[in-house]
């Protein structure tokens, strides 16, 4: 990854995720606020031809939502955003989100920012993946402290979707919400099946030969450095003077 | 048209009042929150719609607020919100979590004068654990039984506060899209509001502003204060001033830097505007 940043990596990576055909159709995906990478992967998957709706919260310049904040969670509620990308402070292995904070409710330890709409968006989304760009066992834990957004539900309660990916700097796991489990995916450079159980504080199944995640091609790479970039400059200036060396024209 | 100075407009606001606001991603009227903290408010509950940022760590750091209704408070790229999280801490304030569709849907109730809304989702979070007014019920229109959906009860705070563009001369003030303010001025008793600017006319007679506009039904107070968003952005006018937040953020890790930093940027203000 000599030439490759880890940010145009994991958006690459994301990007495979996101057209997935094993997965449903992502026609339209939504991304929240603080989300530079995953709208990154969104951009790519865009610029490579295929016809996905964008639609970004953080969007200053032409923000899609015209009836207010609340249109994200009317269409979610409908069912008519197909993808969301969500994180944690904490994620367990049962693909729980704690994102309100550590110790005794609500975050008596560390107070993480709160829930945002984890708790509507993760069982109202057919698909959702989890990006978490740190890979520890205090982020990865056993159990979270606090759950603001639950993986599985108990039968008769509705949802329409789970977990379909975990994606951290150091991995891919997959989810699998019939046993409540993640499995190892696929490795990022440099990693073993054992690092990757180092660095985790939950248990997970891994087949005898995990494969490595690839690296991002070089049409890959052009677009998200031209394209891309050109894309999220009004949005995420910082990102993409960090990531892509490109400054926004005064 | 109830146009008054700033200061008159925050001494509208009894002490203990649940007020409205919406966060960083839309237009929060810092210049009201600041005048808040001059006017030495008390026992605030502080709901944002959906979410909290930088006005609400300055009133809870300024020790204004008793509660925190929200679904986040944060600083966005400047990092996690520095006084609410030491007052969390310190049980200085009782703090409600939520979940954003949540806080809409309890202010759409208000808006509709019904006592509650169902919402989706839900059920499996600690927020429902610790949320003893929110209910769940079997949906009573299943056909096969079961189906639990989580009821919530309306939510009806005493002042929507915000900041908008621009007033007209009817009192009527214009946003554009960013509706939620009016879902909080619709929802509250009484909304309070400062504008950049006051212009000549009536919008709800020009088709084009009237979508983006909020009638003057809603409003009872209106004060004019030019870059009010601010370090907020305001739509294409002025754009966030991150510098403004990161120095605030520094500033504020400690009770005594944030002592400094209001001394600086909220009580000089007004001493220079007195000039």
């Amino acid at each position: 990854m000599s030439d490759c940043k880890p940010e145009e990596f994991l958006a690459a990576t994301i990007c495979r995720l996101v057209l997935d055909p094993a997965a449903p159709t992502a026609r339209h995906v939504a991304v929240g606020a603080a989300s530079p990478v995953p709208a990154a992967a969104c951009y790519l998957a865009q610029k490579l031809g295929y016809p996905i709706r964008l639609s970004l919260l953080a969007r200053t310049q032409a923000n899609p939502f015209s009836d207010g904040t609340r249109e994200l969670f009317d269409l979610t509620g409908q069912g008519r955003i197909d993808l969301f990308f969500l994180g944690g402070g904490q994620i367990d292995g049962e693909a729980n989100l704690n994102l309100v904070g550590t110790g005794e409710w609500p975050g008596k330890g560390v107070r993480f920012p709160g829930s945002f709409g984890s708790a509507f968006m993760y069982m109202m989304t057919p698909r959702i993946i989890l990006f978490r760009e740190e890979h520890s066992p205090r982020v990865l834990v056993q159990r979270v402290d606090n759950v603001s957004a639950n993986g599985v539900s108990p039968p008769g309660v509705f949802r329409r979707g789970h977990a379909q990916a975990l994606v951290t700097g150091r991995c891919v796991f997959r989810f699998h919400p019939d046993r409540a489990r993640f499995s190892l995916a696929s490795l990022h450079p440099g990693e073993t099946v054992e690092s990757i159980r180092a660095a985790t504080g939950f248990a997970f199944d891994a087949e005898a030969e995990v494969p490595h995640t690839p690296l991002p091609s070089e049409q890959e790479l052009a677009l998200l450095r031209g394209a891309v970039c050109d894309e999220m400059l009004e949005t995420y200036p910082d990102f993409c003077s960090r990531v892509f060396n490109r400054k926004q024209a005064a | 048209m109830r146009l008054m100075d700033l200061e008159s407009l925050a001494a509208r606001v009894p002490d203990g009042s649940r007020l409205a606001m919406p966060p960083d991603n839309s237009l929060p009227s810092v210049a009201l929150a600041k005048a808040l903290i001059r006017r030495g408010a008390r026992g605030l509950r502080l709901v944002g719609v959906p979410t909290s940022g930088f006005a609400t760590d300055m009133l809870v750091g300024a020790g204004c607020v008793a509660e925190v209704e929200t679904s986040a408070v944060s600083l966005g790229e400047a990092g996690f919100a520095p006084r609410f999280s030491a007052a969390l801490k310190a049980g200085e304030i009782l703090m409600k979590d939520a979940t954003c569709p949540a806080i809409h849907t309890m202010l759409q109730a208000a808006e509709k004068g019904v006592p509650f809304m169902p919402l989706r989702g839900i059920i499996g979070s600690d927020i429902l654990a610790h949320r003893p007014d929110w209910k769940v019920i079997d949906n009573p229109f299943a056909e096969a039984g079961g189906d639990p959906i989580v009821l919530l009860p309306a939510l009806q705070p005493d002042f929507g506060v915000f900041h908008a563009v621009m007033a007209d001369s009817q009192g009527n003030v214009w946003l554009g899209r960013k509706r939620e303010c009016a879902t909080i001025a619709h929802a509250s008793r009484a909304s309070l509001v400062t504008v950049e600017r006051v212009v000549e006319g009536d919008f709800l007679a020009d088709e084009t502003l009237a979508p983006g506009c909020i009638s003057a039904t809603y409003i009872d107070g209106i004060a004019i204060a030019e870059r009010g968003a601010r370090p907020v952005a305001l739509l294409d006018e002025y754009r966030m001033d991150t510098a403004y937040i990161s120095d605030y953020a520094r500033m504020a890790k400690t009770a005594e830097g944030f002592r400094e930093w209001l001394a600086m940027h909220v009580f000089e203000t007004r001493a220079a505007a007195a000039e």
